[in-house]
């Protein structure tokens, strides 16, 4: 089958689906790739640089769409590329089903099939196809480097002969994947940097980023992140004003906002309110990534820069990832390449499209004349369930106390040990006779000198150590050797094949250990 | 010569013994003190011959040659992979030998009611007829005991060398009726031992030999392929012990030392083998895994393949690598592969380090063995104990053939069989490939959560083939 990526028709659109790296990928797959001339320009991908990955260039996107059986792309398509759709086609790209019944319906109506890559379920065997967050951590990078364009200041603080510089200090909203990326720029940047975010558990996350995390001191049930799939859920109203607060409180110390707060299928909150930027100093910069869904600050402009009264900057962009082509066009070709890898179980260059499987059918949003949309729930639980483990931490004192015990409890074993077998003894030598006593005393000396020797053998002679004992036990060829001149037929046979059989075993055994002890070499 | 040079000539074999057990220390000096047991073995042997051995100098001596020429042959042509079964036949050796000895015994004392002639039985009659009827009497218990222990030897370890060398199903397998059957025969046994205590006749020392050859035979029959160190450990264990007995019963010091010497040796290595899998070692010999406490947790994620190419360019990147070899790499003859690769990352300035579980294999040391046969120098092969704390500044862990000594279950999951088991904790490494043959789970029939890990990769296939195939891509 053929797989074909068509030029973005989004006005501005850098991305492209296929980089000439996953083309050669798919191509293992067994399928054929073509695009349409210029589709990679954009992002650094230029023709000729496809058909050395062995792509077919193709003219027209009408000549593509027509050939293609499978067509992958960045954009939600438009009315016109819906129209391209046929029965026999799949459609792999952002698709937006909650927000575009249009579309859903249109290619319903066509027939084809439709995985929309922001519908993969966030379960870790999908992380590899989940371009929801690498645009994300594309998206929080940049978030940093747009906030550092506009800023007027360095990020790290620095004394030098013209001056002492103070360090920016960043806050990020949201500790997603976009979150968590931001954080990381920015600390690597230098700047101090606090996160928040309305789940407790991810304050391990950001700290092992090396940011610092904004707790409120606000008693709640905390929320299950895993509940909800790995997002954030609406909270309450105490929740909120708390949350108001502490970030109304900070505000005037800080100079870098980045918001990453997003709820799925909602208006994103608004957290940053207008009298918080009015308490930042000016040339601070505000950056909102949450803009396509209305901005956590009042005051986002969608796609555009604004600067208000008091000298904040507020970045409304939403094109982030489209603004790093290359880099966001290879990560998601490579998600989509993951796509179909999961669609071509047989590697065969023939789609599979299998819908028992949760991630396939959580991401297909029509298949075959349906609408498939919602998906039902994933089976498999959300990555974020991690029941957490309380390891008590132990005072000093209990330490010492437990280790007094278990060297009382070591003490009282030896000496109930040593009183039991010490009793046995004394009963045995109470009944036996003096000639037993004198070879059991040799006997039980010996095994505790065996005790002692065998513990400091080292494990990796455990080998060597059976083989040498096994000669050694074969010690009984002395109690043959004692019978065999005996007068009577049997017993002679008997100690000859004792004796011949221990031949084997201390020539054997001793052989042996010598060839494996004469293989041990250090380096 | 006088037994009081036969006396001195034994302890200077003891002591000669003793030095040559503890010797193994380490590598260095293991390779002298094979020498002490050589030169200790030979002086009991002369001594013996030359003091209380029973006349037939030429006889002993032929049979001893024959004997040492097979052994020789033996030991010169045994694989390394083999070792667990060549250690199983000789242990098999020794019990048979203790139980002729020991029935050799039964003929002196009866020969010895229905003569006054002692003087033409030789040595070990006039021994024994100086002896009172109480002394008679502990000497038919300390026969009884030898046979007995060295039966269960001689059946055990024929059938352990079936099962490690593939002749006999290595699956556990048990007649109806179970640990009934082997309780039975050793209550047969304390039966005979009375009954022949009063009488004194052949017949229930005959019984009770064939009640110990099976209970010998069936306990090791219920016993699963991957216990076999245990096993083993255990067999070589109580081969010391038979030795033991029939010193007492010969009044023989150096049998009776030795005897002990290799008892505890044995019992300390299936108590280590014992511990290293968080089982008791009754549950071990009486097989079978302890039932789950209850719901095993779910695995969770897949299993991703993974082919040469990728497992190159991660080794190509990494600095520090730690192998974790397991049976399947004896299976797949794949040491000299693994050897190969340790030489190439090495050459390139990369660590390479081995971590070796103590059950690693089908014999305790089995792995150390068949790397330095490879010729992987033996100061980068470590223990468990000396490596788990490294896992997390390692590059990449690579599993070769091992499976429940890599499972996190033991550690995650209370509800695990294996729940607690010390385990090699490579999950930790930044990045994991594991050399498996197929998709299925290990020994114990354990799912292994580690190959669902995100930072786990399957290379899956033949791990010596696999090996291969990544070999030439190591630039």
């Amino acid at each position: 089958m053929k797989i074909g990526t068509p030029k973005e028709s989004f006005e501005g659109e850098a991305r492209v689906a296929m980089t000439p790296d996953s083309a050669l990928q798919l191509q293992k797959l067994g399928y054929e790739c073509a695009i349409e001339t210029g589709a990679g320009q954009a992002a650094g991908f230029s023709d000729a640089s496809y058909k050395d990955a062995g792509v077919e260039v193709v003219k027209t996107a009408a000549a593509l769409w027509k050939g293609a059986d499978i067509v992958a792309k960045v954009r939600q398509p438009d009315a016109a590329e819906l129209k391209r759709l046929t029965k026999d086609k799949t459609l792999i790209s952002f698709f937006n089903p909650a927000g575009n019944e249009d579309g859903l319906k249109a290619a319903k109506k066509k027939g084809a099939n439709v995985i929309a890559m922001e519908m993969v379920p966030r379960i870790s065997r999908a992380q590899k196809m989940d371009a929801l967050s690498s645009m994300a951590n594309i998206a929080g990078y940049r978030a940093v480097i747009e906030a550092g364009n506009n800023f007027g200041r360095f990020f790290t603080g620095q004394i030098t002969a013209a001056g002492k510089v103070p360090p920016a200090k960043v806050l990020v909203v949201g500790a997603g994947v976009a979150g968590l990326a931001a954080i990381g720029t920015s600390t690597s940047l230098g700047a101090i940097t606090y996160a928040f975010d309305v789940r407790p558990e991810v304050a391990e996350q950001v700290e092992s980023m090396g940011a610092e995390f904004v707790y409120l001191d606000f008693e709640e049930d905390a929320q299950d992140g895993a509940a909800t799939g790995g997002y954030a859920s609406v909270q309450s109203e105490e929740f909120r004003n708390a949350q108001l607060a502490k970030f109304r409180e900070i505000a005037p110390d800080i100079d870098i906002v980045i918001t990453t707060a997003l709820i799925p299928n909602r208006p994103a909150p608004k957290l940053w309110l207008a009298d918080m930027i009015a308490a930042m100093k000016p040339g601070s910069v505000i950056v909102d990534l949450a803009a396509e869904q209305g901005g956590n600050a009042e005051g986002t402009v969608k796609d555009e820069k604004i600067v208000t009264e008091n000298g904040v900057t507020i970045v409304g962009y939403t094109d982030f990832a489209s603004r790093m082509g290359a880099q966001a066009s290879s990560l998601y070709a490579t998600n989509i390449r993951h796509m179909m890898t999961d669609l071509t179980p047989e590697k065969d260059g023939q789609i599979v499209h299998d819908m028992e499987d949760d991630v396939i059918r959580g991401a297909t949003v029509t298949y075959q004349g349906d609408i498939t949309f919602p998906p039902p729930p994933p089976k498999v639980q959300a990555i974020a369930a991690q029941p957490k483990k309380e390891v008590k931490e132990l005072t000093p004192d209990e330490i010492r106390a437990q280790e007094a015990a278990a060297f009382r409890e070591q003490t009282r074993n030896q000496v109930a040990l040593l009183g039991i077998g010490g009793a046995l003894i004394l009963l045995a030598g109470l009944y036996a006779p003096a000639s037993f006593m004198q070879h059991f005393i040799v006997f039980v000396l010996a095994v505790f000198v065996g005790f002692q020797v065998i513990w400091g053998v080292a494990h990796s002679l455990h080998t060597p150590l059976m083989a040498i004992t096994n000669g050694i036990s074969s010690i009984i060829i002395v109690g043959a050797l004692m019978q065999i001149g005996s007068g009577n037929f049997l017993v002679i046979l008997l100690a000859a094949l004792s004796v011949f059989m221990a031949g084997i075993n201390i020539f054997g055994g001793f052989a042996v250990t010598r060839r494996m002890l004469a293989m041990f070499q250090k380096s | 010569m006088d037994f009081g040079f036969t006396t001195a000539a034994y302890v200077v074999a003891a002591v000669l013994f003793i030095l040559a057990l503890g010797g193994l220390s380490n590598q260095e000096s293991a390779k002298r003190a094979v020498w002490y047991g050589i030169v200790g073995m030979g002086l009991a042997v002369f001594a013996t011959l030359v003091g209380p051995g029973g006349g037939l100098w030429w006889l002993s001596i032929i049979l001893i040659a024959a004997g040492g020429v097979i052994g020789l042959q033996l030991a010169g042509r045994v694989q390394m992979t083999q070792m667990p079964e060549l250690v199983a036949a000789m242990h098999s050796l020794v019990g048979l030998a203790a139980v002729f000895v020991g029935f050799n015994a039964h003929f002196v004392i009866g020969q010895i009611g229905a003569t006054l002639d002692t003087e033409s039985l030789g040595n070990f009659a006039k021994l024994v007829a100086k002896k009172d009827a109480v002394e008679i009497n502990i000497l038919r218990v300390e026969l009884f005991l030898g046979v007995f222990i060295g039966a269960i030897t001689f059946t055990g370890s024929v059938i352990a060398y079936g099962k490690l060398a593939g002749r006999v199903s290595s699956a556990a397998t048990k007649l109806p009726g179970g640990h009934l059957l082997n309780a039975g025969a050793a209550a047969l046994s304390v039966i005979c031992l009375f009954w022949y205590l009063n009488a004194g006749g052949f017949l229930p020392l005959l019984l009770m030999t064939l009640a110990a050859l099976f209970i010998g035979y069936h306990l090791i029959m219920g016993i699963g392929g991957a216990d076999m160190p245990v096993v083993v450990s255990m067999l070589n264990s109580y081969s010391g012990w038979a030795a033991a007995a029939i010193g007492f019963s010969l009044g023989n010091d150096l049998l009776i030392v030795v005897g002990a010497l290799v008892g505890s040796s044995g019992a300390i290595l299936s108590y280590i083998m014992c511990k290293a899998m968080n089982r008791s070692f009754v549950s071990v010999i009486l097989g079978g895994f302890g039932g789950p406490a209850g719901e095993q947790m779910a695995v969770e994620g897949e299993m991703i393949a993974i082919e040469a190419d990728g497992v190159a360019t991660s080794l190509n990147e990494a600095d520090s690598v730690i192998i974790i070899p397991g049976y399947g790499m004896a299976v797949a003859q794949a040491q000299a592969a693994v050897a190969d690769l340790t030489r190439k990352l090495r050459a390139k300035g990369k660590s390479v380090r081995f971590a070796i579980h103590p059950v690693a294999g089908r014999l305790p040391g089995h792995m150390n063995v068949l790397l330095a046969e490879a010729k992987v120098p033996y100061d980068i092969v470590l223990e468990m104990d000396e490596i788990n704390e490294d896992f997390p500044e390692t590059d990449v862990a690579i599993v070769i053939g091992s499976n429940d000594i890599v499972n996190p279950a033991a550690q995650d999951d209370p509800n695990s069989p294996i729940a607690g088991m010390p385990v090699l904790e490579c999950w930790k490494a930044k990045q994991v490939f594991v050399s498996k043959r197929g998709q299925g789970t290990g020994y114990s029939g354990i799912e292994n959560p580690l190959f669902f890990k995100e930072n786990t990769r399957m290379f899956y296939g033949d791990a010596k083939a696999s090996l291969d195939k990544l070999l030439p891509l190591i630039d």
